[in-house]
């Protein structure tokens, strides 16, 4: 009975679909990483190395295999949940992203939460306001936010809050499970940073949904039945959007997840974003592989919780 | 009128909207008084300013571009104006409102019930379980086969029928003393039409509820209605007993209008509508606002008019007195 269960169904449905994608992903990126010049083999053996020691290490690594064959092993690998070694450091991957995870999503879970907190109260105030000061104000800001590069706040936060008044850290991070409030604290302006494009994004389409919906007829079909506009706006209005906010939150965590990558290279934040960046410099195909992989499944569970989400807020996404 | 019988009297209604620098004049001088449980139906081609009449009454027009003047009074106050905190005692309350589009006016994310019992809860304390009794009595006083169900069923889950019959559950829930219907059956199909018109016959004698019922579909004025407001852009140029106003039309409108029903028209004749177009509300005549489309105008109809009172017709023509204007029904037919 539970199998036929139409939202478990929906999740079995889902699960399904994830496969190709990862495929695709990883394939893409493994091409990519093969076009970029540069021999990591050479790079391996060092820079005094002879040809002999290079060929070795290519074979030793399977640098000379086909293309093909050396992304089909990594995918079988991976499917066995062994996302190899890294080239560099030859610790397994799977441990460094472990290891890094955490941070990052801390990272990007507070940059949610600021979009969403400083967002969402500002998209009702300028859409039950149309036209007023307190609009105008808004949207402007909305629009510069959503046009402001990340670092360059980055920078401007931390030449204001930590170096001028010193209340933040400038640099680095803390594991949450070494110290919670201190990881907060390290987490503080890189998350707002990365929050300032994602809250203009919250602003402006908060906004719009609200305008739309408080114009509608069925509101004001509701004002003809003497709803205080208290109830209106609180009950029926923030109902009716919170498709909109759920689409939102999808698009913004796959966003923040991306713009982590910036963000932790600018602060210093030893979290995926950095250990990426670094390892594509360098070639290390193994972890920039391995964190592709744990992207495009983080990203994918994040929209599979929102679609079931869906099906609880608006009646008419039929459970198919 | 006997004052002690009138529920609703309204005088000089005039609605502007503004826009910028601009202003529209949309209706003007609109008068009419409704009796406690007359079913009063104000016809007119569209735009003429039917819908935003009935929106003004419940202060339901966009308050920061419309201007309103003129009064309503109901039951010892002025609707026209009346601050926001007691126009909601009014509103589903005294009068309720159904509208053209039974689906875009129900909340498409909660239930007819929820729909049905925050009205209740709105203007009288009452528990859930309390609501829920009340909500679905109500449904099945407007012939809902399954209360229950429709009860706990969303809106797009429903036929159109249903749809409308659910919302005139909602608005009649707390027994009103007006109900405003603007085009109640319009979107809805030919055989569903007459259900509902039928419906809101019963309901309204059953409860005494006064009807507004606002349509351009003069048929549906006659199967409905005692009394009939004739509008032409922005004004009101008839006021008639319906079973008069069929057989013997004092305006060249009114007249052109029932001649033009295929359904009403002596031996099946189906004659074209009137010919011409109604004037822009920007670039209004000062005189007869019809005299462009009338084929009675004579030089005097371009002098500014008022509605003047004869045989319990109020009519705004020059020549009422002297024109003989055939209605949809001969003297015969309307005895037969
Ligand atoms: N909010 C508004 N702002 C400006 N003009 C409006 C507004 N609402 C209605 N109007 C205009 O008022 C006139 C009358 O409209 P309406 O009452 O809807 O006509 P109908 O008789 O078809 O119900 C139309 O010309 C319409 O364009
Ligand atoms: S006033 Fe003149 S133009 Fe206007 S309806 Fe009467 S006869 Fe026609
Ligand atoms: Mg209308």
């Amino acid at each position: 009975m539970l199998a036929n269960h139409p939202r478990l169904r929906m999740v079995g449905r889902r699960l399904a679909q994830i496969v190709p994608v990862i495929v695709l992903a990883t394939f893409i990126v493994f091409g990519l990483l093969k076009l970029v010049p540069g021999d990591v083999a050479a790079t391996l053996a060092g820079e005094y190395a002879t040809d002999e020691r290079v060929a070795q290490i290519r074979v030793a690594y399977g640098l000379d295999q086909p293309f093909l064959v050396q992304y089909w092993h990594w995918l079988w690998n991976a499917a066995h949940l062994d996302l190899s070694r890294s080239f560099m450091s030859n610790e397994p991957v799977l441990d460094q992203i472990l290891h890094r995870f955490p941070t990052t999503l801390l990272l990007v879970f507070c940059a949610l939460l600021i979009s969403l907190s400083v967002g969402v109260p500002l998209g009702i105030l300028a859409a039950t306001r149309v036209g007023s000061r307190v609009d105008v104000a808004v949207t402007s800001i909305a629009s510069f936010g959503v046009a402001l590069p990340s670092f360059w706040l980055a920078m401007i936060l931390v030449a204001t809050f930590s170096l001028s008044l010193g209340w933040f850290p400038a640099t680095g991070a803390v594991r949450w499970s070494v110290d919670p409030r201190l990881a907060v604290w390290y987490a503080v302006l890189p998350a707002v940073a990365l929050a300032a494009g994602g809250m203009a994004e919250v602003v402006r389409q908060l906004r719009s949904a609200l305008i739309e919906v408080l114009a509608s007829q069925y509101v004001r079909t509701l004002y003809a039945k003497g709803l205080s506009p208290t109830a209106i706006l609180w009950k029926h209005g923030l109902k009716n959007v919170a498709v909109t906010l759920l689409t939102v939150i999808g698009l913004l965590t796959s966003r923040l997840l991306g713009g982590a990558v910036v963000i932790e290279a600018v602060f210093a934040i030893p979290g995926m974003g950095s250990m990426v960046v670094r390892a594509a410099i360098v070639k290390d195909f193994p972890v920039v592989q391995g964190v592709v992989f744990a992207m495009v499944i983080l990203v994918i569970a994040i929209n599979m919780v929102i679609d079931v989400l869906y099906t609880l807020v608006d009646p008419r996404v039929a459970l198919k | 009128m006997n004052p002690d019988e009138t529920l609703l009297a309204v005088d000089g209604l005039g609605i502007t909207f503004v826009n910028g620098n601009t202003r529209v004049e949309a209706t003007s001088d609109i008068g009419f008084a409704i009796a406690p449980g007359e079913r009063v139906g104000i016809v007119g081609e569209s735009g003429c300013g039917k819908t935003i009449t009935g929106l003004s009454l419940l202060g339901l027009l966009p308050p920061a571009t419309t201007i309103v003047a003129g009064t309503a009074m109901f039951e010892g106050e002025n609707l026209i104006g009346l601050p926001m905190s007691r126009m909601r005692h009014v509103r589903g309350r005294k009068i309720s409102m159904i509208f053209q589009e039974p689906m875009s006016a129900l909340d498409p994310v909660f239930t007819i019930g929820q729909q049905i019992g925050e009205t209740i809860r709105t203007h009288f304390s009452a528990t859930k379980a309390e609501a829920r009794e009340r909500a679905v009595a109500a449904l099945e006083s407007v012939g809902i086969p399954s209360p229950e169900r429709v009860h706990d069923s969303y809106p797009h889950q429903l036929s159109g029928g249903m749809r409308q019959r659910a919302m005139i559950a909602i608005a009649l829930v707390c027994e009103p003393r007006l109900l405003i219907a603007d085009e109640p059956t319009t979107a809805l199909d030919v055989t569903i039409q007459a259900q509902i018109i039928d419906l809101l016959l019963a309901q309204s004698a059953r409860s005494g509820t006064a009807l507004l019922f606002i349509t351009h579909d003069l048929g549906v004025v006659a199967e409905t209605c005692t009394r009939m407001l004739t509008m032409y852009a922005g004004e009101i140029v008839e006021d008639a007993p319906v079973d008069s106003a069929l057989v013997r039309p004092r305006h060249p409108y009114t007249s052109g209008l029932l001649r033009s029903l295929p359904r009403l028209s002596a031996r099946g004749a189906v004659l074209p509508s009137i010919a011409g177009r109604v004037p822009d509300l920007r670039d209004m005549p000062r005189g007869c606002r019809f005299a462009e489309r009338c084929g009675h105008r004579r030089a005097e109809c371009a002098q500014a008019q008022v509605l003047e009172e004869a045989d319990g017709h109020r009519v705004r023509c020059w020549r009422q007195s002297e024109l003989v204007l055939p209605g949809a029904l001969t003297e015969r037919e309307a005895a037969a």
